[in-house]
Order: structure tokens, then C-alpha cells, then sequence
């Protein structure tokens, strides 16, 4: 490993081609951790918006009219406005008027810090349109499947757990997929506000290093072969939970 | 000759349903598998726009801009609202270069990704491949990290010889944008194109149509009808995430609101600025949107 990376210098020194984040050690535990953080926000956010989007649809189906119209009422705001716009009004807006503390250094810091922002605001955005692939999953099954399992004296629980969920879940397997891709490629954005995620650690790099096009480089094959690892494992999961027969 | 259909057959049940196990769930799955589908494709979610959200948009306006004026309490009734009014033509500037940088991406986005997705369809497995690569790569890298890529390492001016050919900022970001529409625009066309069902192609062939006009005459007219509304969706998708070259300074609407806001030095007037940034670019995606709306059920098999 350490040839690998001594090459690159040698590649340096000899092409003055400057792939610093990989032979310089500093520089790649920088990348690795933003690398790490970008990770993170993707799977906190897959985490929250999954919660939120079963939560989400059992508020909509629920008795009380209070709850369906709060549920959709947060659909509509965060599903039309841009993610932009709702991540700078949480951080910037919503923000400043939340109590500060003192950190214990003397200074004051923010009741809800970036990182939380960011996984917050995304959370929000991307669940919305979770619980609207939930539910579009659960309006597919049809009544009378629904009925045919009743009449063989289900409860109302065992139907939905044993009927309702399994064939709703796997019918809008895909759209979920769609937007969990969404939630991935999105990570970027928590550069805006200053998250170090692979972003924002490149732009350190290559604003210290000078070496823009070869940093740039590196971090757009990154992001790619990061989405395309997540995109062929999900599509592998889709394949291998398809109903037989169903579909194409 | 007898033909085949009129051959009498030996009665007995109906063969199943071809394709499915499970045909009592076809409706409205199916629904949901083809707009997944879509949605793939386009790499954006369905924008749904209503009337209401824009009444909804102008109340939270309204109850922001109260607000501010409650908290700051000085330069007179209707501080913020006139303040707004003092800043529209420089706001309707930065809105000018979003409209013009979507415009342009997706023209570019538009032309070169229509090559790229009939290449994907091209018999050559080469070309094929190739064209397939491309668009993957596109597909799956983030909108921000390719405008990056394209603002840093395109130069700001070409020379060809005397001739300097300038390259502003917003130019470079709107190659930039132009990019994934491209990749998108390419996946859109192949996927439609092959939605087209073989038999047309067949048909057309055994009439002598030559491949070119099978495809000019055939496949294309049914295909633009498929494409046009997700195309639609794909440039109000566009249009909003111009916002994003903010974020690399490009003068644009969100710009210009920021550096408003450090004019002013009023923190609170932040909320009604943005929703009233929200408010112009309501009014320009909801036309569209309802377009699209209207298209797709004109065009709904």
C-alpha cells in the first residue's frame, strides 16, 4: 500500500501531476474523514427519513383529522419548496432564535449545531416525499385484498402486518430506491453551511495545495463510484424482493 | 387457407394472464412501478404544484414580513414591505441570470443528451457502451460537485489567436448545470424509445420502412409525446437548482438576497426576503408545472 501511494509522489515529482491527498498522509486522513462524514450524513438521513415516513403514513391514515392535516401540511412545504432554501431558513432563520449556551470555553454556542442542522433539514425534506412513496405503496394494495384477508378473520394488526405491509413495501421498493438515491447524492449540499464532508474538504485541499484539477478529479470519482456503489446495491435489493411474476 | 384464428380449438380454461402472478394488484402498482420508472430517468421527483400552495406561500409571506416589522419597530409602518419593493429591480436582475442559466443548460443539456441517448440504442455495442458509461457517470454524480468541477477548471477566457472569447462565471455554471441535464435528457429519450412496443418497429419494417425512417417516422413522433412532460418536470427541476450557483457566487437571486441582507444589516428581515425569493420562482415553476400536470393526463394512454 504505502508503494501505492509513494508512486503518486514519484507521479509528483516527475509529471508535476499533484494527487496531494494521496501520497501527502495528512491530507488523506483529512479526505477519509470527510469522506466518513459524508457517510454519516447519508445514512443518518436515510435512518430519519425512513422513521419519518412510516410515522408519516400511519398520521395519515390515522382517525384524527388534526393529525392528517399536520402530516399534510408538512408534505406540501417540504416537498415543494427547494432543499437550498429550507436548509438556510433551519440554519440560519430558526437558528438564531433557539437559547445559546456557553460552551464551557466562554463562548456561546448554538443550542443545535450545523452537522445536526443539515441532517435535520435533509431528514424533513427527503421525508416527505418518503411518506408519500409509503403511501402510494399502501394505496396500491387493493381493497379487496384487504377484505379476502378479514374474511378469513384476521385482526386489523395481522392484516396489515402479514398482508398490507410486505406487498406495499414491495411495490414501492422502487420509488423508495429512487429516493434514497436522492438522499445520497444530495449529501453535497451540507457544504452550504460549512459541514466537512468530501465537499468542503477538497476545496481545503486544493485551496492549500494548488491543485484544483487533480483534486477536483478525485473527488467527482468519488462521489460517483459512491452513488454507483449504493445505486447497484439497491437495485440488487430491489431484484432480489421483486414479486415473482410481478412486473417486468 | 384457413387462418390460424379461425382453426376451432378444443375448449378449456383461459390460459393465465401473461406477465403477472398477481393480477388483482395491477392498477394501481403498476401506477406506481411506471412513475418510479420516470422518476428514475429524470432524476428528480414529480414537481406537483398547486394554486394553493402559492395562497399558502403569500400567507406565510405576509405573516413573516408582520413579524419582522413587530421586531425591528423603526423606519415606519410597512418598513419591510417597502425595503422589498426599494431591492425587486436588483432581485429581478439576479432572477433574469437564473431563467437565462436554465434556459441555456437545458438547451445544451437538451441537444447533447438527445445524441447521447440514441447512441444508447445505437447497434454498435462501442458506441453503446460508451454512451451507456457516460450517461451512468453523470447520472450518479451530484448536481453541486459537477458545477464545481466545471467552474473551477474551465478558464475564465479562451484565446484563439487575438480573439479573446470571455467565459463569466454564470456561463461556466450553466455548463455546469448542463451536465446532468444531459445525462438525464439521455436516459429520458432512451427509456423512451424503448417504451415504444417492438411491434410498431416490426410493422413499420415489414412495410419496407428503411431503419432511418422507422425511427424518424415511427418511433420519434410517439416518443416525443412520452418525453415532453418528464422533460417538462426536468427544467422546473433545473430552474431551482440554478439557486445552487450561489453557493459559488454567481450574482444570481439567492446572491443578491444575501448581499441584501448585508445592506440592510436587519437580521430579521431574512425570513420575509426569502419567502419572497420563494414567491418569484413559485410564480414562474407553477405555469409549468400545471402544464406538465395537463400534458401527462392529455397524453395518458
Amino acid at each position: 500500500m504505502e508503494a501505492f501511494w509513494e508512486w503518486f509522489r514519484w507521479l509528483y515529482d516527475e509529471t508535476g501531476i499533484n494527487f496531494s491527498v494521496l501520497y501527502d498522509p495528512y491530507n488523506r486522513e483529512k479526505f477519509a474523514a470527510a469522506m466518513f462524514v459524508t457517510v454519516q450524513i447519508a445514512v443518518y438521513v436515510l435512518f430519519i427519513t425512513t422513521l419519518i415516513g412510516l410515522f408519516g403514513v400511519w398520521m395519515q391514515r390515522s382517525r384524527f383529522r388534526l393529525l392528517r392535516w399536520f402530516i399534510r401540511g408538512y408534505i406540501e412545504l417540504f416537498r415543494n419548496t427547494p432543499k437550498l432554501v429550507q436548509l438556510y431558513c433551519l440554519y440560519f432563520g430558526v437558528s438564531a432564535f433557539l437559547p445559546r449556551f456557553d460552551d464551557g470555553t466562554g463562548l456561546m454556542a448554538p443550542l443545535i449545531g450545523a452537522f445536526t442542522w443539515v441532517i435535520l433539514a435533509f431528514a424533513l425534506h427527503y421525508g416527505a416525499f418518503t411518506v408519500e412513496v409509503f403511501r402510494s405503496g399502501i394505496e396500491a394494495v387493493p381493497d379487496t385484498t384487504i377484505e379476502a384477508a378479514r374474511a378469513l378473520g384476521m385482526t386489523k394488526l395481522q392484516v396489515y402486518r402479514l398482508v398490507v405491509l410486505p406487498l406495499a413495501f414491495r411495490i414501492c421498493l422502487p420509488a423508495l430506491n429512487n429516493n434514497y438515491v436522492f438522499v445520497v447524492k444530495g449529501t453535497s449540499l451540507a457544504y452550504a453551511v460549512g459541514i466537512n464532508e468530501m465537499l468542503y474538504a477538497a476545496n481545503q485541499i486544493y485551496t492549500l495545495d494548488a491543485n484544483v484539477p487533480e483534486m477536483m478529479t478525485v473527488l467527482l470519482i468519488c462521489y460517483v463510484s459512491l452513488v454507483s456503489i449504493f445505486v447497484a446495491f439497491m437495485n440488487k435489493l430491489e431484484r432480489a424482493l421483486k414479486m415473482p411474476g410481478y412486473g417486468t | 387457407m384457413i387462418r390460424s384464428d379461425e382453426i376451432p380449438c378444443v375448449p378449456g380454461p383461459r390460459p393465465p394472464p401473461r406477465g403477472t402472478d398477481l393480477p388483482v394488484l395491477l392498477p394501481a402498482a403498476e401506477i406506481v412501478a411506471r412513475r418510479a420508472a420516470e422518476e428514475r430517468a429524470r432524476g428528480g421527483s414529480t414537481l406537483r404544484l398547486r394554486a394553493r400552495h402559492g395562497v399558502w406561500l403569500f400567507l406565510a409571506f405576509v405573516f413573516f414580513s408582520g413579524v419582522a416589522e413587530a421586531r425591528t419597530g423603526v423606519g415606519g409602518p410597512f418598513w419591510v414591505l417597502s425595503t422589498l419593493w426599494k431591492w425587486s429591480p436588483l432581485l429581478a436582475e439576479g432572477f433574469m441570470l437564473n431563467l437565462i442559466m436554465s434556459f441555456l443548460a437545458m438547451v445544451i443539456g437538451t441537444v447533447t443528451g438527445t445524441l447521447l441517448g440514441v447512441a444508447q440504442i445505437s447497434l454498435m455495442p462501442s458506441v453503446k457502451n460508451t454512451s451507456w458509461f457516460v450517461t451512468q457517470f453523470f447520472r450518479n454524480a451530484p448536481w453541486l460537485v459537477l458545477m464545481f468541477y466545471v467552474m473551477y477548471l474551465v478558464p475564465f477566457q479562451f484565446r484563439i489567436g487575438d480573439i479573446v472569447i470571455p467565459f463569466p462565471d454564470w456561463i461556466k455554471a450553466t455548463l455546469g448545470f448542463s451536465l446532468p441535464v444531459m445525462a438525464n435528457v439521455s436516459e429520458l429519450v432512451r427509456g423512451g424509445i424503448q417504451s415504444i412496443p417492438s411491434g410498431q418497429k416490426e410493422a413499420a419494417e415489414s412495410l419496407a420502412f428503411t431503419r432511418r425512417q422507422v425511427f424518424w417516422m415511427i418511433i420519434i413522433p410517439q416518443c416525443v409525446k412520452r418525453i415532453l412532460p418528464p422533460w417538462m418536470n426536468l427544467y422546473a427541476i433545473l430552474t431551482q437548482a440554478t439557486v445552487l450557483a450561489s453557493i459559488v457566487g454567481v450574482t444570481e437571486m439567492v446572491t443578491t438576497a444575501h448581499e441584501i441582507l448585508g445592506a440592510e444589516y436587519e437580521p430579521s428581515l431574512l425570513l420575509p426576503l426569502y419567502t419572497y425569493v420563494l414567491l418569484w420562482f413559485f410564480a414562474y415553476c407553477y405555469p409549468i408545472a400545471r402544464w406538465t400536470m395537463h400534458l401527462e393526463r392529455k397524453f395518458a394512454v
